[in-house]
């Protein structure tokens, strides 16, 4: 691996920048995710920012059970993402389809549409939930550039 | 000075849900204001005919997250007095204080997020982690920061201990004296006032006409308060006053929403203090008598309606919501008309837009077109995918892995 990538995998790493996009919660998960970047969580200080465009993210967090008309919206911001990427789900609903299963206008779950990385169940899951599943991504992440 | 059309959302960073707005400008003045809803639409009415009572109590939670507890007891209202329910006092006192530390969390999101609108991020993160305090407060009487589950048919499920009393009696000082502050904010702080003034304005005529409900239309002087005007749970027997304010801004629905807190940590002390003894539950049957009932509840963003229709089964015929927001979004294209576009994302935040509430039944004809509409969705995004590669911008590799995704599902 040359220098300059390792740079670039150092610093996405250390520092992912997340993009939130709610398919269809009960926004539940969605307080939560923000309440996880606010001052008693503070999950900056891994370096998490979040961001307004799908174009400046690494992590693309979803919360919700896809409704039919955000799923074309959903593969739309996931392909404006820059490659490498990963989606975070947050939510029982988001992993599953949760309460939501069979509801008509639900797909059940976010890897109906796009692939996932990493899963964090809960009703809505907690802070301290998103922020371990977060941070066995960027682990995991590390053991991979650590075996290259 | 030609138009132009600005499409907002679903995806878009002053919004923290998935909806549509159509915004027509001339400049920077905002003409036409057109909404899209249905992007959160998950069919939970038709899904409440295929699940039973109690299931319903969580499905009706997860409405909506943030007033989860309105949705549930204003389903339950409607359920017991069908099935001619005596709920023990007891119980309605817990419920509502529960309703009230919900009220003070919501309306401390809300002030971090106008906060967050106007670029004030200081008083977002402020306002976060003072919210924090309820949130733990709610997770030591039930269970859960978020969706309680505390409701059950003829009751609720867990009782209030006295030493969770004593916690809870703290909390409230806390938070009364960070409220004093942020009332100060509202009222002193020249930056504050300068951006939230004559922003939205809803005079009160219009805010009638238009039926916009809660602290929207009381900012607009309608006294309008379903705990004072159709009292339920413990409301009858409690000293508060209705918060109403003359502004008819956004300024004026900041007033209202601190002064509401206020009036919160007031109504939870009368509550602790004159909780009955008793049981906290009565036997309910597992089959609801047929008939049909309408609950009544304020909900932080105002009044949430449910109308239940029952036939003597354990599940219910027919629940319908009419949740506050569908109320008050009416009410933003007269708020943002002759606007400025900046106006925009506080002008909506002002009515604390909840549209997870919202987008339950709404019939929505997909429209999503190119230039005279003859472009379907489809060739909308092969276009824009060709549009990219004509600029060396490649999504191929990602797009590979998802239609090999794709195909091994089928």
């Amino acid at each position: 691996m040359g220098i300059i990538e390792k740079a670039v995998n150092w610093g996405r790493i250390k520092s992912p920048w997340i993009l939130h996009f709610n398919t269809g919660a009960c926004n539940a998960c969605d307080i939560e995710i923000l309440a996880a970047l606010t001052p008693r969580y503070d999950l900056e200080r891994f370096g998490v920012q979040l961001k307004g465009t799908p174009r400046h993210a690494d992590v693309l967090i979803c919360s919700g059970p896809v409704t039919g008309q955000v799923a074309c919206r959903l593969k739309r911001v996931y392909e404006q993402m820059p490659e490498p990427k990963f989606v975070v789900v947050v939510g029982t609903c988001a992993c599953s389809g949760g309460v939501f299963d069979g509801c008509y206008n639900v797909k059940s779950g976010i890897d109906a549409v796009i692939p996932v990385s990493a899963y964090i169940p809960g009703c809505p899951a907690s802070p301290m939930a998103i922020i371990d599943g977060v941070a066995k991504l960027l682990g995991s992440l590390e053991a991979k550039e650590a075996k290259q | 000075m030609h138009k132009v059309i600005i499409p907002i959302g679903p995806q878009h960073p002053a919004l923290k849900e998935p909806e549509s707005f159509r915004v027509v400008l001339s400049g920077e003045k905002i003409l036409e204001f057109g909404y899209r809803l249905g992007y959160n639409h998950r069919g939970i009415e038709k899904a409440c005919e295929a699940r039973t009572y109690i299931q319903n109590i969580y499905l009706t939670e997860r409405i909506c997250g943030i007033c989860s507890h309105s949705h549930s007891s204003c389903f339950i209202q409607a359920v017991e007095e069908i099935a001619g329910l005596q709920v023990p006092r007891r119980a309605l006192y817990i419920r509502t204080i529960v309703a009230e530390l919900e009220r003070i969390h919501s309306h401390l999101l809300w002030l971090g997020v106008a906060g967050h609108e106007i670029g004030f991020d200081t008083l977002f993160m402020y306002s976060w982690r003072d919210r924090e305090v309820v949130m733990d407060l709610l997770a030591v009487i039930t269970g859960n920061r978020v969706n309680y589950g505390i409701n059950t048919v003829g009751g609720v499920r867990r009782d209030v201990t006295p030493e969770q009393a004593k916690e809870i009696l703290k909390g409230m000082d806390i938070l009364e004296d960070r409220t004093k502050y942020y009332a100060e904010i509202a009222t002193q702080e020249t930056t504050v006032i300068k951006r939230l003034s004559g922003v939205g304005i809803l005079s009160h005529d219009d805010a009638i006409r238009l039926g916009a409900v809660g602290p929207t239309a009381r900012a607009s002087d309608v006294r309008r308060d379903t705990r004072k005007d159709d009292p339920y749970a413990a409301y009858g027997e409690l000293d508060f006053k209705v918060i109403t304010d003359t502004h008819n801004d956004v300024y004026g629905r900041t007033i209202v929403r601190v002064g509401e807190l206020m009036e919160s940590y007031k109504m939870i002390r009368q509550l602790l203090k004159n909780l009955p003894d008793g049981p906290i539950t009565v036997k309910a049957p597992r089959r609801i008598p047929a008939g049909e009932a309408i609950g009544r509840y304020e909900a932080p963003r105002g009044e949430d309606v449910h109308y239940v229709k029952a036939n003597g089964t354990d599940k219910p015929e027919r629940v319908k919501v009419r949740a506050p927001t569908l109320a008050n979004i009416q009410a933003v294209s007269k708020m943002l008309e002759n606007r400025l576009l900046a106006d925009l994302p506080i002008i909506i935040a002002a009515i604390d837009p909840c549209f997870s509430c919202t987008d339950r039944l709404t019939a929505i004809k997909d429209v999503e077109g190119g230039a005279q509409g003859t472009m379907e969705w489809e060739d909308l995004h092969t276009y824009s995918i060709r549009w990219y590669r004509d600029r060396g911008i490649e999504f191929g590799a990602a797009n590979k892995k998802l239609s090999a995704m794709m195909e091994g599902k089928k």
